[in-house]
């Protein structure tokens, strides 16, 4: 089976992305997570105006057969939140890299996005 | 120790299946995902690979007497064909596992040494048939009965056809009628030139059949029921919403010893036969049970998973979760669990701990759905 990797993001060995913009950070988690949680059923995420350190637990995602954590790719304060997934969490399973995002952090440090896996690294960890 | 693998292992591989470790096999847990095959057996009909069942086979002048004094139900009740759910319990009474005995066709008709001697099938679960194997072997030695006990399961797969399509689907694939059976009744019909026993239960709470398949025809036979093929993952949410009993769950005799009245199968107990238990067991019904098994569903947000802590109102831990998912066919979270006999009642406010936080819970009745 093949999942979509697209380039222009980074990626955490534990299958969150990031995606900058003007210091802003999109997070959510891979297709291929996605794909191996299955039908996912519940998300927790923390609250706008949170700060999170790169690396820190920042809420659960929840399919019907598996609990899994999160984890922040980079630190900073978060400034939104992805509210549509409280009452549909299976946008996370039909579009994990668009409509299924969870957070947007104001990155404290950006270059900590250089600590991430490239698209082509995170292919290669999944194979 | 390595995994044992059920016939068709590659068959699901090339269907796409995830796999997962249970009972000491390597079992497909999900073809497509466990929402599209719930709905399936829910709303049409789904297919189960449950080949890590185990079979058991008890033939001889003795048959029934060692199937009954090992199982807490009253096998001499089965005609030819029958079945019955029963528990096998230990001298304490707890439930070391559940089964479905069915009663086989009278041995060799065309044999006259041993024409007339019943014959009896029934089905362990996971992972435990040679340990009850063994049971059944000292015990019939211990007591110097005449029955002989084959451990078959390497020679059965097992498939459960389940959901309201299911008796038109086994109409259109087996030669002979199983669409008139009841409830748990079976009979051998012929499939495809295979000899298979197709019986009218299962473990979603829907109808359904299940079929035991000569190991070397499960392929051919498998590929004859075109159908949603479903894994373990949507078989745990069916059986969740219908209240029925997983072992090694639900109870366990190492972790999490029940007697059948506590875990709510106490109708699998006869207590006008005599079997290993039975003292203990009519004790325990005369005293009444301190804890039983209840359903409940969260009212905050969240899930319950097994082993988390239920509380009552005052935040003292009264019980623990044994089962939780979220319900594919209610979209509420559910579960069920142990608590002191005084918080069972259908309605009562409990918590359910979930990582740390205290969610808001309301005892249901079981089954959590309408079923068969």
């Amino acid at each position: 089976m093949s999942f979509d990797i697209p380039d222009d993001r980074q990626y955490l060995e534990s299958h969150e992305w990031a995606h900058e913009e003007d210091g802003t950070v999109r997070i959510g988690i891979s297709d291929f997570a996605q794909d191996e949680l299955g039908d996912v059923v519940f998300v927790e995420l923390p609250d706008e105006g949170d700060e999170l350190a790169q690396g820190e637990e920042f809420g659960v995602i929840e399919s019907i057969k598996a609990v899994s954590d999160l984890y922040a790719p980079v630190g900073g304060e978060v400034t939104a939140v992805n509210e549509d997934l409280f009452n549909a969490p299976e946008l996370v399973n039909d579009d994990p890299f668009g409509d299924g995002w969870m957070l947007e952090i104001d990155a404290d440090d950006t270059s900590e996005l250089d600590d991430l896996l490239s698209a082509d690294e995170y292919e290669e960890q999944i194979a | 120790m390595p995994l044992q693998t059920p016939p068709l292992r590659d068959v699901h591989a090339d269907r796409g299946a995830k796999f997962t470790e249970f009972g000491g096999w390597d079992m497909p847990v999900e073809f497509d995902s466990i929402q599209t095959e719930h709905a399936a057996v829910r709303e049409d009909v789904g297919i189960f690979d449950v080949s890590h069942m185990g079979q058991l086979s008890v033939t001889g002048p003795d048959a029934t007497e060692l199937m009954q004094r090992l199982t807490t139900n009253d096998v001499t009740q089965l005609a030819v064909g029958d079945s019955q759910y029963a528990a096998i319990t230990n001298e304490n009474g707890a439930i070391i596992d559940d089964t479905v005995v069915y009663r086989l066709p009278d041995a060799g008709s065309d044999e006259p040494d041993v024409a007339g001697e019943k014959s009896y099938l029934f089905v362990p679960n996971a992972g435990t048939d040679e340990a009850t194997h063994e049971r059944w072997i000292s015990y019939r030695n211990e007591w110097d009965l005449e029955a002989t006990v084959d451990n078959q399961t390497d020679e059965f797969a097992m498939f459960a056809v389940q959901g309201p399509d299911a008796p038109d689907l086994l109409e259109r694939v087996s030669d002979d009628p199983v669409s008139d059976l009841s409830r748990f009744q079976a009979r051998y019909a012929t499939v495809d030139d295979s000899r298979c026993w197709v019986a009218r239960t299962g473990y979603t709470g829907e109808d359904g059949f299940e079929l035991l398949v000569p190991w070397s025809d499960a392929e051919r036979i498998w590929e004859l029921f075109e159908c949603q093929p479903c894994g373990l993952g949507a078989r745990d949410t069916l059986r969740i919403e219908a209240g029925l009993l997983l072992a090694g769950q639900d109870f366990d005799l190492e972790s999490n010893p029940r007697t059948p009245y506590e875990a709510g199968i106490g109708f699998t107990v006869d207590l006008d036969t005599e079997f290993v238990g039975r003292d203990a067991l009519a004790e325990i019904q005369r005293e009444g049970v301190d804890e039983r098994l209840v359903g409940f569903q969260l009212i905050d947000r969240g899930i319950p998973r097994h082993g988390y802590d239920i509380t009552n109102t005052d935040g003292r831990v009264v019980g623990a979760v044994s089962s939780g998912t979220m319900s594919p066919s209610l979209e509420k979270a559910i579960g069920l669990g142990y608590v002191p006999s005084e918080y069972a009642e259908p309605g009562t406010t409990l918590h359910v701990v979930v990582r740390g936080q205290s969610k808001k819970a309301r005892v249901e009745t079981i089954p959590f759905i309408d079923t068969v």
